[in-house]
Formats: structure tokens, C-alpha cells, sequence
């Protein structure tokens, strides 16, 4: 086994629940990249999309907190809130997310942080949502074509 | 619905032998009799993946003379897989903005109490994080 010091990010789709697992390994101890996740000084600076502006409401990441925080872009703004269902420092971070335009709609996450030795974590972040649409959106979210554009073109590939 | 068309395209890729029938037509055409050779399964099993992936528009069969070759619409293939390697790509950023914000963070934040090198009573209990 060889470490190296970058692992690109690796995601899966589960066929049979609506979920999307990412795993990720980082150059940095647990509690570091607990930190990182729950300090909103340091938050905003990472998690964010670039072309977006990241402003925190509020991020309080303890176990029975909440949190919501807007992205923006000249005068387009898209808010984003959930609770902290269960937070173990260093550990874990159990948590709902809701994205304002769908305020009907709720993924549950759970964000695993592994010691994998020499002072680097394994990242597991899990998204389970309510639908295999929603995970579906959940995926293409953030495309250069938008998702509706995006179903648009699979419907005429599909020729439906 | 356009959205159950894409959870079927998702799905049809998730069984290993699926893609690995689609990794080869990716390099050209095959009849199912071909497509069956490398496996340990029978022609009917790999009719019943083919099914999956001919339902969910990622491969179609013409009449060829005597052969119905197997055809992946490649297109289908390619916006799937682009849509998750964008996804990933995304999560991949942020985690490289996040591995910089990791190196330029002190190394230890220096009033944490298990730094400490007195501790305040031996007989307080809880030695980890219980609090926060």
C-alpha cells in the first residue's frame, strides 16, 4: 500500500436507496478537519461554490443546533438551512439539509471522519434524500445547463 | 418522466457486469453471443442485462443480415457519466479549498483543555470531549 498525499474525490450512487456517498481523504488530522466543518470563519472559505458569494446566517454545530447560510451571485440568492441532529467532536456530524427553493424537501447527512494514521482522515459524507428524483437533481445540481436543460436533453436522447 | 428516465440510466449502471458490457460496446458493436463469451453466466442472463440497459435507452439492437448487434447510444452514456463527473469535480474543489484551508490552520488551538499540562482535579471524571 502507498500513501500519496492527494486522493481525488470518489463518489457513488446507491441503485437501491436515493443516496450519494462521497469519500475523500485529507492531509490533516481529525480534529482539524472537524474544525473545519464547524467553524464558520473557516466554513466560508471553503465550502461554497466558487462563482458564489457564502454568507452564514447562523452555524451553530453542536447536537440539537441548526445552521442556515445563503449563497449569492449579483441579485440571485439561494438560501440553505438544517438542524444538527447529532454532532461527536472529531467523529461525527448527523444533520438535515434543506435547499429554500424546495423547502418541502429534506436530505438527511451524515459526515464520518476516520483516523487512517499519519495524521490524515478519511471523509465520508453521505446524502440520503426522499426520492431517486431528488437525488437525481441532487447530482446535477450546480450544472453548466441546469437540470432542467439537463432532463430536457436526456428526454430527446431517450426520445420521449 | 424525464427524472425516471435518469434513475433508470442510474440504475442499469450500477450492477458491475452492466458497465462492463457497456465499457465494451463502448469500442464497437457485439451480438449478445459475444457479449456472453467472457462471462460465467448464461446468453439469457445477458439478454436480461441487456433488457435493463435497452429500457433505460442506453443500448439499442438492429437487424443486421442474420445478426442483431448490439449498438450503445452513446450519447445517453456520455451525458450520465458527465453529470457525475462534474458532480464529483464539484466536491473535489471544495475539498481542495478545504485542504488549503487545512495547512494554513495553527496546528494545535493552543487553550484546549487536554493540552493542558496541570489538570484542573484529578477527580473530575469525564477525560474527552464531553463537552465542547
Amino acid at each position: 500500500m502507498t500513501t500519496t498525499s492527494t486522493h481525488e474525490t470518489e463518489i457513488v450512487a446507491d441503485p437501491r436507496v436515493p443516496l450519494v456517498r462521497i469519500v475523500r481523504e485529507f492531509d490533516a488530522p481529525r480534529a482539524k478537519v472537524f474544525r473545519a466543518h464547524t467553524d464558520p470563519e473557516l466554513i466560508v472559505k471553503w465550502l461554497g461554490p466558487r462563482d458564489l458569494t457564502m454568507r452564514i446566517d447562523h452555524y451553530d454545530c453542536r447536537t440539537g443546533g441548526s445552521y442556515r447560510y445563503l449563497h449569492s451571485r449579483n441579485d440571485e440568492e439561494y438560501g440553505f438551512h438544517g438542524c444538527f441532529h447529532e454532532v461527536r467532536p472529531d467523529e461525527v456530524i448527523v444533520q438535515t439539509f434543506t435547499f429554500e427553493g424546495y423547502p418541502d424537501s429534506v436530505a438527511l447527512e451524515r459526515l464520518v471522519l476516520e483516523d487512517i494514521g499519519n495524521g490524515r482522515t478519511r471523509l465520508t459524507a453521505t446524502s440520503l434524500v426522499d426520492s431517486f428524483e431528488s437525488r437525481d437533481a441532487f447530482l446535477a445540481s450546480g450544472m453548466e445547463t441546469g437540470i432542467n436543460e439537463g432532463y430536457e436533453r436526456l428526454d430527446e436522447l431517450l426520445g420521449a | 418522466m424525464p427524472a425516471d428516465a435518469l434513475s433508470r440510466v442510474f440504475s442499469a449502471l450500477a450492477d458491475p457486469t452492466r458497465r462492463d458490457m457497456v465499457a465494451r460496446l463502448a469500442v464497437g458493436d457485439a451480438t449478445v453471443n459475444e457479449l456472453a463469451e467472457p462471462y460465467d453466466v448464461s446468453v439469457q442472463a445477458v439478454s436480461k442485462h441487456l433488457r435493463v440497459l435497452q429500457d433505460a435507452g442506453l443500448v439499442s439492437r438492429t437487424r443486421v443480415a442474420q445478426r442483431r448487434p448490439v449498438h450503445l447510444e452513446a450519447e445517453v452514456f456520455d451525458l450520465m457519466t458527465k453529470w457525475i463527473e462534474r458532480y464529483r469535480r464539484q466536491a473535489e474543489e471544495r475539498y481542495r479549498r478545504l485542504d488549503d484551508v487545512l495547512r494554513t490552520m495553527p496546528e494545535e488551538l493552543p487553550a484546549r483543555p487536554d493540552h493542558n499540562p496541570a489538570p484542573p482535579d484529578p477527580s473530575d471524571p469525564p477525560p474527552r470531549g464531553t463537552s465542547r
